[in-house]
């Protein structure tokens, strides 16, 4: 038998007949129990993914059953294998594309830092083009390791303060890799 | 039919284009013969279309840098023949200068990518390609990357300090 | 079989418009872009950009000594790596004169035919996927993991394996290892089954995918392909036959053809393909019982590596691991080509050795890179759906595409 959870209420005042809580803790719940990531899959690290969404290990118990390859419905840019020069403007684009709020994750080396490919061609970590959230090391991660990446983007998400995209210091970042 | 041996090999390409084609070596078994850009076209026809050889297949084609030598880039073809099971490796030397070479993708469709490598890597001219523009680097690049001074490493990157790594 | 009217030059249509396929579609499992001018669903004509994930692998490969060259292998055709290391550690044991003891051999051929099933698992079920089924995906699916497992259990690592050293292997299999494979034969085939009745002569698959890319034997020759798409034309060219290595010549085995080289015969062919590395693998387990327990390695104590603790204790092997690890070993000046069976080619290393400690040069046949180059032109005419299909059952792997 599936044995199904509910996730927690986050803390608040309840008394009969009601529940109050802050609206960031109530759309931080509800976001990041069901984030639409964007799988950005070049080439081994994909294949991990597609374990991870396959049967055996199934993304789909975090709330991310639902996968957008439209950046603009996207809020999680899931970044999977090596991204060359050639690359990067097309992954900057797509970074560009998606909405507000919106989060990235770096999946195994090459993402997080042109792993074992220091060469002319390769990106030295997709952290030159974009800003990064959690990065996930292996070469590639293990499905579990992409799950528990995802899982801290989701702790992310919980914990954000719903005006933190419009902090000075957000915007700076933003600002640092040339994006308004 | 079984395996045509070297020598029968050999002496068929003798036989048909004299000093033109030589023998540089057997490594383990692989005939590899030199030749150059005039006949190479010929050769490829000759050894595609001999009834007894077909060598109908196009295996590879590379190339290779020796910048020690007076004809620095080598273009290298591996053919095989499926009906004898026998492979051949034909090299073609050429200057710095002089990188043009006539094109294959007129005997095999499928030496067209195969050539656009080649010159994204090496900068080797085949003369009558299609296409011929940068396949796997960015079209803007102005160097041949295969060559031996190019380095590994990207030159352009800042954030990687020698005294990291030693050196 | 195309039951629809089909699109000529003098058709009066002329407006046409530009689709851009790629680089990151979803409908095409990699990164690859293509430039398709479309008279509403039929392509009229495409361009192929390739590129976008190019690592260098060829210059990275002159900078490292043989055996760090591996990794690199496992990221050409990361469905099935194994291949390609065994292919690589075969390759500079040619190169070496290197004669590895035949329980070496059928060890490789049991993971090297694991491989090609993980990888025809991959490409048949993702073609379910692109045709709308999604059920065979996922049933194979659970049974690639079970080959991960085989694999984890013999060399610690998934995907990119990294599986074998120059000579044999790093460690012998253990008994859980050879259970598990067993276990895999025995669980596997009944599943096989029924994906192929799921498939076989389901209307649906069928209609969408007999006579789709139909290609003659004589357009794929000529464009170089090789492996089961060549075969699903006619042409029986597979190199396990051809020139058999890693005693392959040992093993009683089919090489399936197909007729037309359409997309459901490139699927028939990986099908049977599967069932024929079923047997091989059988094959080599009953000879590998016959063999000696403890040989997992030739004796070549100059290129293999000594386990550590007769490093610490014993001077001679403590020479060999310093010579191998500071390049001290001497190598011969030759060139020389090789060729195994990848999951969905020849895979060639063109190596040219200067004595060295790294290759002069190296050079891999990469049969995706070569099988992909027809697919802008024979999409010509084609329905956008039908171009889809196409690709996935091309099995092109970015990774090796770009090298």
């Amino acid at each position: 038998m599936s044995d199904i959870q509910i996730v927690e209420a986050p803390a608040g005042v309840e008394g009969s007949g009601f529940f109050a809580t802050s609206m960031d803790k109530a759309i931080g719940l509800a976001r990041s129990n069901s984030l639409w990531p964007l799988p950005f899959a070049t080439s081994c690290c994909g294949i991990e993914f597609m374990a991870t969404m396959g049967s055996h290990y199934d993304l789909s118990r975090f709330g991310a059953e639902r996968l957008s390859f439209s950046p603009r419905q996207a809020d999680l840019l899931m970044v999977m294998g090596t991204i060359s020069k050639k690359m990067g403007p097309v992954l900057r684009q797509v970074y560009l594309q998606m909405a507000e709020p919106r989060w990235v994750m770096a999946v195994g080396a090459c993402a997080s830092s042109g792993g074992i490919f220091d060469t002319y061609s390769v990106l030295q970590g997709i952290d030159e083009v974009i800003p990064v959230d959690v990065y996930v090391p292996g070469c590639p991660p293990r499905p579990e390791a992409i799950i528990d990446g995802f899982m801290a983007i989701q702790q992310l998400v919980r914990t954000e303060s719903l005006r933190r995209r419009e902090e000075p210091k957000y915007q700076e970042l933003l600002a640092k890799y040339g994006i308004q | 039919m079984g395996k045509i041996a070297n020598e029968t090999l050999l002496q068929k390409l003798t036989d048909k284009f004299g000093e033109q084609v030589a023998q540089t070596g057997a490594d383990y078994g692989l005939l590899t013969v030199e030749t150059n850009k005039e006949v190479i076209t010929d050769v490829l026809t000759f050894l595609k279309t001999d009834a007894a050889l077909q060598f109908i297949f196009l295996t590879d084609l590379t190339a290779i840098h020796y910048p020690d030598q007076e004809k620095q880039i080598g273009v290298i073809y591996h053919l095989h023949s499926l009906t004898t099971n026998t492979r051949i490796r034909i090299k073609v030397f050429l200057t710095l200068d002089d990188l043009h070479i006539p094109t294959a993708s007129t005997i095999w469709d499928g030496a067209n990518w195969m050539e656009r490598e080649t010159y994204d890597f090496f900068g080797v001219i085949f003369d009558g390609h299609p296409d011929l523009r940068r396949i796997l680097n960015v079209d803007d690049m102005t160097v041949f990357p295969m060559r031996k001074e190019f380095p590994l490493e990207d030159p352009n990157r800042i954030d990687k300090k020698d005294y990291f790594f030693g050196r | 079989m195309q039951n629809h009217p089909v699109y000529t030059d003098n058709d009066p249509q002329t407006e046409y418009s530009t689709l851009n396929l790629g680089p990151t579609h979803p409908a095409t499992h990699g990164v690859f872009q293509n430039v398709l001018q479309m008279d509403g669903e039929r392509i009229v004509s495409g361009v192929s950009t390739i590129g976008y994930i190019h690592r260098a692998f060829e210059k990275i490969a002159e900078h490292r000594p043989f055996y760090q060259i591996t990794p690199l292998t496992d990221r050409l055709n990361y469905c099935s790596s194994p291949i390609n290391n065994m292919g690589w550690h075969m390759t500079v044991e040619k190169l070496l004169n290197i004669q590895t003891p035949k329980r070496v051999d059928y060890m490789r051929v049991i993971i090297m035919e694991l491989a090609r099933i993980a990888d025809h698992i991959i490409c048949n079920g993702v073609l379910g996927v692109d045709t709308g089924a999604f059920t065979g995906f996922l049933y194979m699916m659970e049974h690639r993991e079970e080959i991960y497992e085989i694999y984890e259990e013999i060399c610690g690592s998934r995907l990119t394996t990294n599986i074998g050293r120059i000579g044999g292997f790093e460690r012998n299999f253990n008994k859980i290892a050879f259970d598990k494979i067993r276990k895999f034969l025995v669980r596997f085939p009944p599943v096989l089954r029924e994906f192929e009745a799921l498939f076989n002569r389901n209307r649906i698959f069928v209609d969408r995918t007999k006579g789709v890319a139909a290609v003659t034997a004589e357009q794929a020759l000529s464009y170089s392909w090789s492996g089961p798409i060549l075969r699903a034309t006619g042409v029986d060219y597979d190199v396990r036959a051809m020139e058999p290595y890693s005693s392959y010549e040992d093993f009683d085995f089919e090489v399936p053809v197909g007729e037309n080289g359409d997309v459901y015969n490139r699927f028939l062919v990986r099908n049977e393909e599967m069932w024929q590395s079923l047997r091989i693998i059988e094959q080599a387990l009953n000879k590998i019982e016959k063999e000696p327990t403890d040989i997992f390695h030739a004796d070549v104590p100059a290129f293999y590596l000594p386990p550590k603790e007769e490093v610490y204790n014993n001077m001679e092997a403590l020479i060999y691991h310093f010579k191998i690890v500071m390049g001290e070993v001497d190598t011969p000046t030759a060139e020389v080509y090789h060729a195994v069976e990848g999951a969905n080619g020849e895979l060639g290393f063109y190596l040219v050795n200067d004595g060295g400690r790294s290759p002069y040069r190296l050079h891999f046949r990469r049969p995706s890179f070569i099988n992909y180059q027809m697919y802008a032109p024979m999409s010509k005419g084609m329905l956008l759906s039908d171009a889809i299909i196409n690709m996935s059952s091309l099995n092109v792997i970015a990774g090796e595409l770009d090298a």
